[in-house]
């Protein structure tokens, strides 16, 4: 009794901001509800699986999909390799400067997604300071966000940016976790530090690596913030993520197909994090 | 997993690192070598640092140019003439007040709420035996990693009916409590030896007074954790807010933002860029004195 007392505030805003949203929205989905339904209810009809139907034949809905796919796979291996690189220098420059580096390449994971967003608009205009420096050696860059081929790996460059301190930040705390003795047994019977690196260290990093690959697809799943201020989703669908895809059905006032596409994007989102679950699990 | 509790680091190391270790590494890996020398690691760092800064130094000194000077080109690296115009608009012609307030305002109250209510809950699940208490931590679990793109029709739905749309409470009630806060709050109580809490109760001492008297005091670490992570993302937050704040009077920082910069002010980079200094720069403030507790809070719960 006591304990339902202490669980109750949880409980009840829980329960009606989680739990019930989701589970309409799931009931949504199989519902031609839209803008108007919210005054007269019941002009609600149940439609079964037409709004997926409708989805799934909606070629810029495949096309998010294929977008926010692209945005997760190039994108996670990237963050990953970098914040490796730096995790594993950091952890071996011990000195006055190593708490500034981690510092600098943090902050960005701190920063408004629409902030950071705002100032790489800016930076990848155009005539902005990328263009600018690569005229300085000749090159002509393109116009990157207006520019169907550029628009997307702009995109994950800024992701990468703001992403990478995460995951060196739990590389560093997997790093130190390694038994400092099996290093040093292993240079003992002389192990080069590049066969040290790949026989002993990498393979001891991968539940970590696993960990932080899993958490940053959910985040990189979700993108949105990115493509509403730098591209609005274009050029010509270019950087359309399945999120933004979502918010717009939703700005229409479809509902019941905005709930599908949220779904979908939800449905793949609990098959990895069941994975980060069990991860969780066999780490504790 | 709590590595929380390890509560005065020394200066050494600002990631909650624990210290001796850190320095038995640093000299293991100068008597190995370990990659290709101190040099190179030293140049990578830098190099990366540099690229790293770059967008943020970029902000700043494109904040104080004039609107001509941001025409120009090639771009001017440093501006020719400081102006503060940029600023002052967001002041005078548009409602920064507001949109800070608001800001504030929701932030402030979802992390005390979030204090609160998941320390509670967090108590009775990590000390108390109750019925139906494993389904009450398989839901906590289960919506771990739940999006809000994933709830927010129905609850834009569910706020509209209730009367709430375009209110602080449609800001702020869906984030008043949130299951990583809950596990959070849980994995550090189950710490708190049992012991403690039954001398306690043998004196007679109510739960309530247990929870505000002996486990509440001794729950810093975490909560500076939950506090931090929360304003962090409450500020931060987008795609709600977005949704739910359907006038001026209720945006946020990061909704007024995005809807200039795609509305009539889109190419007015000058205002724009001051804005992002706006809002990054309490939340960099924040963070590089308080960043033991950000980056320890990644490091523990490996979430953001």
């Amino acid at each position: 009794m006591v304990a339902w007392g202490f669980a109750l505030p949880f409980v009840l805003v829980f329960t009606v901001f989680m739990l019930v949203p989701l589970l309409s929205s799931f009931g949504m989905s199989f519902t031609d509800f839209a803008a108007r339904d919210i005054r007269s209810p019941f002009s609600v009809n149940f439609v079964g699986l037409d709004q997926y139907t409708t989805l799934f034949t909606d070629p810029r809905f495949l096309k998010a999909l294929s977008v926010t796919g692209i945005f997760v796979v190039v994108g996670i291996p990237i963050t990953m390799a970098l914040a490796l690189l730096l995790a594993i220098a950091l952890n071996n420059v011990i000195g006055r400067f190593s708490p500034l580096f981690r510092v600098i390449f943090y902050a960005p994971v701190v920063t408004s997604i629409v902030a950071v967003s705002v100032v790489w608009r800016y930076i990848l205009q155009d005539d902005g300071l990328i263009n600018s420096a690569l005229s300085i050696v000749g090159i002509d860059g393109p116009n990157w966000l207006n520019d169907t081929t550029w628009a997307l790996p702009s995109l994950i460059a800024m992701a990468v940016w703001r992403n990478t301190g995460t995951l060196m930040v739990i590389f560093i705390a997997g790093l130190q976790s390694i038994p400092t003795d099996v290093q040093e047994a292993a240079a003992m019977d002389g192990a080069g530090s590049w066969r040290r690196l790949r026989s002993i260290t990498l393979p001891m990093l991968r539940p970590t690596m696993l960990l932080g690959a899993v958490l940053i697809s959910v985040g990189y799943l979700q993108f949105f913030e990115e493509a509403f201020v730098m591209t609005q989703g274009g050029p010509l669908d270019s950087t359309l993520s399945a999120a933004y895809y979502t918010y717009e059905k939703f700005g229409f006032g479809q509902y019941g197909l905005a709930s599908a596409a949220s779904y979908v994007l939800f449905a793949i989102i609990a098959v990895i994090s069941v994975v980060q679950f069990r991860l969780l699990r066999s780490q504790d | 997993m709590t590595t929380t509790d390890n509560a005065v680091p020394p200066v050494l190391s600002p990631g909650g690192v624990p210290p001796r270790t850190s320095r038995a590494r640093g000299r293991a890996s100068k008597r190995h070598r370990f990659l290709t020398g101190k040099g190179l690691t030293y140049a990578v760092l830098a190099i990366g640092a540099l690229v790293w800064l770059l967008p943020f130094a970029w902000m700043v000194l494109g904040s104080f140019k004039t609107q001509r000077e941001i025409l120009v080109r090639p771009p001017t690296w440093w501006p020719k003439e400081f102006t503060a115009d940029n600023f002052s608009t967001w002041f005078t012609q548009l409602d920064f007040g507001t949109f800070f307030t608001n800001s504030l305002v929701v932030a402030v109250i979802t992390v005390l709420g979030n204090m609160v209510f998941c320390s509670m809950v967090g108590y009775a699940l990590a000390k108390m035996e109750f019925a139906g208490k494993r389904y009450l931590f398989g839901a906590v679990m289960a919506t771990l990693m739940v999006p809000t793109v994933a709830t927010f029709v129905p609850l834009f739905v569910m706020v509209s009916k209730l009367g709430l749309a375009n209110t602080y409470g449609a800001l702020i009630l869906p984030f008043l409590t949130q299951p990583l806060g809950v596990f959070l709050m849980r994995q550090f109580m189950m710490g708190i030896p049992d012991s403690l809490l039954e001398a306690a109760r043998l004196d007679g001492a109510s739960e309530l007074r247990i929870f505000v008297r002996i486990v509440m005091p001794l729950c810093g670490p975490p909560l500076a954790t939950l506090g931090i992570l929360t304003f962090l993302s409450s500020w931060n937050n987008f795609l709600w807010p977005l949704v739910a704040a359907q006038s001026q009077d209720m945006y946020t920082l990061p909704v007024a933002l995005s809807l200039y910069s795609t509305g009539q002010n889109a190419t007015n980079y000058g205002l724009l860029l001051a804005g992002a200094v706006l809002i990054i720069t309490p939340i960099l403030l924040l963070f590089v004195f308080l960043q033991r507790y950000f980056i320890q809070g990644v490091a523990t719960t490996g979430l953001k």
